[in-house]
């Protein structure tokens, strides 16, 4: 008993004094890597300024080069010379990271904190753990806008993904990303494939070259866009009439902005996006870099971020907590990608299909666009 | 001989109906094409509509009012028109279109056309004379309409880069100076400002004393090896930047590790420093340039009487040397200046996020959330670029008439 006592209570004097001591040792500047934005603005209301206020000699600040974290971390990484100490990546770079040794390999049930429901992070996140660096934040998609008051279309609103692909009813400039990812399986999904043999029949030449001729019908009618501002730009413009973004932006641009544009939630692309702590900090600032993701993560600030975009928490817990957007007091949870009205028919990124088959479908895509 | 150059003679005027109608409604159809979406008419309505309006313009104006009255009518007129087709901006598209084609009506039937020509001039040298002023027009206009454009643009009261029906009506309330406020209260905004506000005069201050120095170093005969490290010198500018940047990026890396291991500096300052250095470094060659080209007229019998009359090499470079070469000393700083306050690549490859400048701040912010800020930010720039410019002008002027008024 007494052994007990002093074993339990010497291991409490150790926690506590390693605590103090990692709070003693903790840098006090941070930079943070984010997309810019109103995505980026989200992050800043939700956890830092919370995490700034409840550290007072903390100071951080945001750099907008998310879009190529993968080459500057190599860059700085060759350099000897890590200037970033958290950074928000999608979840096939933080999958390349890892691979590369750039980022930090996490123990999730030790380094986060546990659902406020009372699981463990792992459980809590779930299949969101795609990777052993890779701290999930928010689910996110990749769907269609329209403009409403497009006179060609003779008062037919589009209904499904496959509008995109009719020129018939709903003539005009469309924007599609500059990738093969999403619009191939859009192109084979309304070419009639069924949705569960989509990824069967693109492993075949035959398949991929049906879906770049399902593409080809549309090409001369494509905006191609690669940053996900450009398809509101050019709704809001009327410069295209339909158009693929993420679906925060079209909340932003529908809600917020007050523009003349409507969403498809039909065949949704989901996918992720989350930290990763690069590797090569010192012990001070990782370990300052680590009591902010803890706090970041957790249930109540995953499920504060949805007051300020439209974006799905990644922790089930946060699910619940979910309430109204900040400034215009309507119910967030409608307008979440993963609300089940809004999941009935999703595709849900395939890291794995498209790790193995993502560099020779570049190619053939950027040779196809290039024709 | 028929042909004998006879200057009593009137100029031949041209007749009507086979010169000047068929340029008037040429114009007239072009502007039409180009400027009558404003009134509702597709191209092909609106070249008919502008070559009709020319045709009955030229005739009624040329043939029956005197000039001055003839423009006034003509710009009345097709504005009144553009109102009532097009409301307020087809109104202002009218009287553009009015002015146009009051001017050209007199300047084509009065033969205007031919001032400015030698009278011997034959109608293809005239023809190329005209057509040269015009094609200088374009240029100027090409040069200058998308630096424009993005003035009114920076008032829309939506947050888009788009000129939203409101404004084209030029409705009071689709137009707003928050992009304006956003700038001077957003600290991501001020923060780059502030950073630009450190970064560019302090790396201008560096590369005009070296720049300076080397130019008059490198402009004496004796020195050895001169086409070499002029070469040299002058690499920043000729190496594409892109290549420049990817060196310093890892060159800078190791001078700032040194710094803080061994000087003890914070991350902040040596980030500073760094990129202070970099930028100075792709001012340099400015200055050297527009120095070597100043000290080209720079007579050096002047250094000897100074020298002769006892006064060190310190002394006579500030008080002979210096102030004869300030033009061209200024105009360097000035581009050196420039050079780094618009610098994007460089700063992004080696400051960190701490030294975000305005156009590292101005670059995210386009490719990540297309924000009217921006366009806020460059007209402000654009603004503060023609005064900088205009102030170092009147300063030369002023210099260069002293200079004339003082004797010798």
């Amino acid at each position: 008993m007494t052994i007990k006592t002093t074993l339990a209570a010497s291991t409490a004097l150790v926690v506590a004094g390693s605590a103090a001591f990692a709070e003693a040792h903790m840098a006090n500047d941070m930079t943070l890597v984010s997309w810019g934005g109103a995505y980026q603005a989200s992050q800043d209301n939700a956890y830092l300024q919370p995490y700034l206020e409840m550290n007072p000699d903390v100071s951080a600040v945001w750099d907008e080069s998310s879009a190529e974290a993968v080459a500057k971390l190599r860059a700085m990484n060759e350099a000897g010379n890590i200037t970033w100490d958290v950074v928000d990546v999608v979840a096939s770079d933080a999958i390349r990271l890892c691979d590369e040794g750039l980022a930090m390999e996490i123990d999730h049930d030790e380094m986060l904190a546990d659902g406020d429901d009372g699981s463990t992070a792992t459980e809590d996140f779930g299949d969101l753990l795609v990777s052993d660096c890779f701290i999930p934040q928010i689910v996110y998609s990749t769907t269609v806008g329209y403009r409403t008051d497009v006179a060609e279309w003779n008062g037919n609103t589009p209904e499904d993904i496959c509008a995109i692909f009719d020129l018939e009813t709903f003539p005009g400039q469309r924007s599609l990303e500059k990738r093969p990812i999403g619009n191939v399986e859009w192109a084979l999904l309304c070419d009639g494939v069924a949705k569960a043999d989509i990824y069967d029949v693109l492993e075949t030449d035959e398949g991929q070259a049906q879906a770049f001729a399902k593409l080809d019908t549309i090409k001369d009618n494509v905006t191609w866009w690669s940053a996900g501002a450009d398809t509101p730009q050019l709704l809001a413009d009327g410069e295209v009439v339909i158009g693929s973004t993420y679906n925060g932006r079209l909340f932003s641009l529908i809600v917020e902005q007050d523009q003349p544009v409507e969403m498809l939630w039909d065949a949704q692309m989901f996918d992720l996006d989350g930290w990763i702590i690069p590797t090569g900090l010192s012990e001070e600032r990782e370990a300052r870099a680590m009591d902010f993701i803890r706090f970041a993560t957790d249930t109540q600030r995953l499920a504060d971020q949805a007051k300020y975009i439209a974006y799905g928490p990644a922790r089930a817990s946060s699910a619940p907590l979910v309430s109204t957007h900040a400034e215009l007091g309507i119910e967030m949870a409608p307008h979440m990608p993963t609300d089940p009205a809004n999941a009935e028919n999703t595709f849900l990124y395939n890291y794995e299909w498209w790790a193995d088959y993502r560099d020779d479908l570049d190619a053939k895509f950027q040779a196809w666009l290039a024709q | 001989m028929a042909i004998a150059f006879n200057p009593t003679a009137a100029k031949p005027l041209r007749p009507f109906a086979s010169f000047s109608l068929p340029l008037m409604i040429a114009f007239g159809a072009i502007l039409g094409g180009a400027l009558l979406q404003t009134w509702d008419m597709g191209p092909g309505l609106g070249m008919i509509t502008g070559a009709v309006l020319a045709a009955l313009l030229g005739y009624a104006l040329s043939h029956h009012l005197p000039r001055k009255t003839g423009r006034l009518v003509s710009l009345g007129l097709v504005g009144v028109l553009g109102f009532i087709l097009g409301g307020p901006l087809g109104g202002l598209v009218g009287l553009i279109i009015g002015a146009l084609l009051g001017w050209a009506a007199y300047w084509l039937t009065t033969g205007d056309y031919r001032r400015g020509v030698p009278v011997y001039s034959t109608s293809g040298q005239t023809l190329w004379h005209n057509a040269f002023k015009f094609i200088c027009g374009f240029i100027f206009f090409f040069l200058i309409a998308p630096i424009l454009i993005v003035i009114p643009l920076s008032f829309n009261a939506e947050n888009f880069f788009t000129f939203t029906p409101g404004m084209l009506a030029l409705d009071p309330d689709a137009y707003s100076v928050k992009h304006y406020q956003d700038f001077f209260t957003n600290p991501n905004w001020l923060q780059p400002l502030k950073n630009s506000l450190i970064i560019a005069p302090i790396a201008t201050i560096i590369s005009v004393s070296l720049g300076t120095l080397a130019a008059i170093g490198l402009s004496q005969s004796h020195v050895p090896f001169r086409r070499g490290i002029m070469a040299i010198l002058i690499s920043p500018m000729i190496v594409p930047l892109i290549i420049s940047a990817t060196g310093m990026f890892f060159f800078y890396s190791q001078l700032g590790l040194w710094m803080e291991q061994y000087l003890g500096m914070s991350k902040d300052l040596t980030g500073y420093i760094k990129v202070i250095l970099a930028h100075a470094a792709l001012g340099i060659p400015f200055v050297i340039i527009t120095v070597t080209a100043t000290l080209v007229g720079f007579d050096r019998s002047l250094t000897r009487a100074a020298a002769n009359m006892g006064a060190g090499p310190a002394k006579t470079f500030f008080k002979v040397q210096m102030p004869l070469i300030l033009p061209g000393v200024i105009s360097g700083g000035l581009f050196a200046f420039i050079t780094s306050f618009d610098e994007v690549v460089v700063v992004l490859f080696v400051g960190a996020a701490a030294q975000k400048t305005l156009p590292w701040q101005m670059f995210t912010g386009l490719r990540e959330q297309i924000s009217p800020t921006i366009l806020a930010v460059a007209t402000v720039l654009v603004f503060v670029s023609i005064c900088l410019l205009t102030t170092v002008e009147l300063l030369r002027r002023r210099s260069e008439r002293l200079r004339g008024m003082s004797p010798g």
